[in-house]
């Protein structure tokens, strides 16, 4: 058993351990608990009138957008923290790279401001 | 251990896998692939490449799912579509032949090169990566020395990622800061 | 590197101590959240002038024990509409993760003389896990817990919980790329990614003898001020606690969980306080570091552990101050928040930390350094407004052209 798997079994015992917790909740409560369905308590709760339509109604395109620049800025921090680990090593030019890097992802950000698109109305 | 690990870790990459196919509702096909892109990353962390397993993770399944997920909840999609239709004519059998096609490619590059153990030390020591050294410090300095031209790239091609989904988002009219806002605001 | 208890071979003793050590990181991950939730009523009840949980137990204490029973015999109700396979596994994505990032919190140990504690005659960290990668890992678990929400908003087939899912997930996503970018200041500093040894770079005396070298100097608190208000909102907290706006969203994405499995929200909930917390004090506050004293086991054993809770009580403290202060955010107010002051800020503050780290790498003159950095900065400032008053103008001018 390599060194790796070592450090991360522990992990997955953790793990183990929280899904057994977890499940023995659920499982223990589902046959304590009672259960008596009718059907108006699984109508799903709309302010207490009926609910109408089908409840899975479409989202705003906005969210899109911000989930995008997530990535975008998502993907920026991993390429970032390779640099920012051994930064000495690559010296000046490693950091020209990393300004260069980081101002044209930083252009991305300032085009949806200008855009309107980070304004929530 | 090795070999449980990868028998766990790759029965969950092929199960989340067939999932994406099998369920006709794109959230669970979703949910699916997480599981292969997760099965993916512990395949990673056992051949010690624990940055890139991390950054599987993180960027994978925390961000791009994520964004498959709002995609589909922008759409609305409900329970299943009909799976009869095809918009495309044609495309199953079509689809069919590539997948076949790939698979045969695939299984031909592995089997002529990385088949033997004698040609993977060969490779192995040709490449020489230190396995002492954490892989995000050898990613690294790949990255900043030799492939710097490939990270200014990657750059660009997010950046023109967030210009076209702006351009495709935006509501022209309402939102649009009008050129009479500008002058506005030049005034 | 590692934890040394791997590095002799694998024994009964070696089982025996992960085991423990599993068995007590659980254990206190769950006595702290029970605390937590108790400790936040009670404080709350405090600045509010009334006397809050004093049935249950002394002060009160066995209240979330009481209510968690309750929950646990309740019926639980699954609306006709609802995604089952997705509406039950929802509880469980959001509540696995919670548990799994506490293990990268370095608990104990004393990090001046090595930061490893002896058990059973073995060397070994007070912490479960030490991967190369430790923050990372953290981010990784709080990427997954993302699903939980998200996912019980979208399986309830219900429209309040599907916009109170989609607005926490922006939210958090939103948050999560400014932490993500203030932990890259901490990772500057210290060089590494392990929980462990970035608490053991702040080990030791810093400035002058007296201030500690802990990262909330030494990265200049802007990042550590950036993480912790990310981590709040990235907690659903107040004052972002949007997703659970009642006013606007009845209960938000749990609104048609009952029994267990509300519990289970509600724990992760709190368990994920919990670790923010932690985190915040192994990444800016030295972790378990801090003056020691007295014979072995009360220097090894006794002072890390008391400074780490300590240090822990203060932040969950601040979190409950929050939550007792402040007015809640609108949401474009916390877009803009997130995007316009936060990751430009936490950008900004990395290339500047960068700057002055090669800068002194490289021994140049500081003055002329700053010097360089401003110059760059209004080169660069100038150059955009430039390229946007001039795409102005084209605009203007293609505006008179079609008119």
């Amino acid at each position: 058993m390599s060194d790796f798997l070592r450090s991360y079994l522990t992990v997955g015992i953790f793990l183990g351990v929280a899904v057994v917790l977890v499940s023995a909740l659920l499982g223990l409560s589902s046959l304590l608990r009672p259960s008596k369905p009718t059907p108006q308590k699984s109508i799903v709760y709309e302010s207490g009138v009926d609910p109408v339509g089908t409840g899975w109604a479409q989202s705003q395109i906005r969210y899109y957008i911000f989930a995008l620049l997530f990535v975008v800025f998502d993907v920026e921090a991993v390429f970032i923290f390779p640099w920012a680990t051994r930064l000495e090593a690559y010296g000046l030019f490693g950091l020209i790279e990393m300004g260069i890097f980081i101002f044209i992802l930083f252009l991305s950000l300032v085009y949806a401001w200008r855009k309107g698109v980070l304004r929530w109305v | 251990m090795e070999f449980v690990v990868f028998l766990i870790a790759g029965a969950i990459v092929v199960g989340g896998a067939i999932g994406v196919l099998a369920f006709a509702n794109p959230v669970h096909a979703a949910l699916s692939l997480v599981a292969t892109l997760f099965g993916v990353a512990v395949l990673f962390v056992a051949q010690n490449a624990q940055f890139l397993a991390a950054v599987q993770v993180i960027v994978y399944a925390g961000a791009i799912v994520v964004l498959f997920l709002f995609v589909i909840m922008l759409l609305g999609v409900d329970r299943s579509d009909d799976l009869r239709v095809e918009p495309i004519v044609g495309q199953r059998p079509l689809a069919l032949l590539a997948g076949v096609g790939v698979l045969a490619a695939s299984l031909v590059a592995v089997l002529s090169a990385g088949g033997s153990t004698a040609t993977r030390t060969v490779r192995s020591t040709a490449v020489a990566i230190p396995t002492e050294e954490p892989d995000v410090t050898s990613l690294g300095r790949l990255l900043f020395t030799d492939h710097v031209l490939a990270l200014e790239i990657t750059a660009i091609l997010l950046t023109v990622a967030v210009v076209g989904a702006v351009v495709l988002a935006r509501r022209p009219g309402r939102d649009e800061p009008s050129v009479e806002a500008d002058v506005e605001a030049e005034a | 590197m590692g934890d040394p208890l791997y590095a002799g071979g694998i024994g009964l003793t070696v089982v025996l101590v992960t085991l423990l050590k599993v068995l007590v990181t659980f254990v206190l991950l769950l006595v702290a959240t029970m605390f937590m939730v108790w400790f936040e009523r009670k404080i709350v009840a405090d600045m509010q002038h009334r006397i809050g949980p004093n049935r249950a137990g002394p002060w009160g204490l066995l209240q979330t024990l009481a209510d968690g029973t309750k929950l646990f015999f309740k019926e639980d109700l699954l609306p006709d509409r609802a995604d089952r396979i997705v509406f039950r596994l929802a509880p469980v994505l959001a509540v696995v993760p919670a548990f799994l990032a506490f293990a990268i919190v370095p608990i104990g140990g004393n990090f001046a003389e090595g930061g490893t504690v002896s058990m059973f005659g073995r060397e070994t960290f007070l912490q479960l896990a030490d991967p190369p990668v430790g923050v990372l890992f953290f981010l990784a678990m709080s990427g997954i817990g993302v699903y939980g929400v998200m996912l019980a908003g979208w399986s309830s087939g219900s429209k309040y919980p599907l916009l109170g899912g989609v607005r926490a997930t922006a939210q958090i996503v939103s948050y999560e790329a400014a932490l993500g970018l203030s932990l890259a200041s901490v990772i500057l500093v210290n060089g590494t990614l392990s929980t462990h040894q970035i608490v053991a770079e702040q080990a030791g005396a810093g400035f002058g003898g007296i201030i500690p070298n802990w990262n909330l100097v030494v990265t200049g608190v802007v990042p550590a001020i950036i993480f912790l208000i990310a981590g709040t909102a990235e907690l659903n907290r107040p004052p972002f606690d949007l997703v659970e706006a009642e006013q606007e969203l009845v209960g938000g994405f749990n609104t048609e969980y009952s029994s267990i499995r509300f519990a289970l929200f509600f724990l992760a909930e709190f368990m994920n306080t919990v670790t923010m917390s932690a985190l915040v004090v192994t990444l800016f506050l030295g972790g378990p570091s801090g003056p020691v004293w007295g014979p072995e086991p009360v220097r090894t054993w006794f002072f890390p552990i008391f400074w780490f809770l300590l240090k822990l009580v203060v932040f969950l403290f601040v979190f409950v101050w929050f939550r007792g202060t402040l007015p809640r955010l609108r949401y474009d107010q916390l877009m803009d928040l997130g995007w316009k002051a936060l990751i430009p800020l936490a950008l900004g503050w990395f290339l500047l930390l960068g700057a002055v780290r090669v800068a002194r790498n490289e021994g140049w003159n500081l003055v002329v350094t700053f010097g360089a950095i401003t110059v760059v900065v209004v080169v660069a400032v100038t150059l955009l407004n430039l390229s946007l008053r001039a795409a102005q103008r084209q605009r203007l001018a293609d505006a008179e052209v079609n008119a």
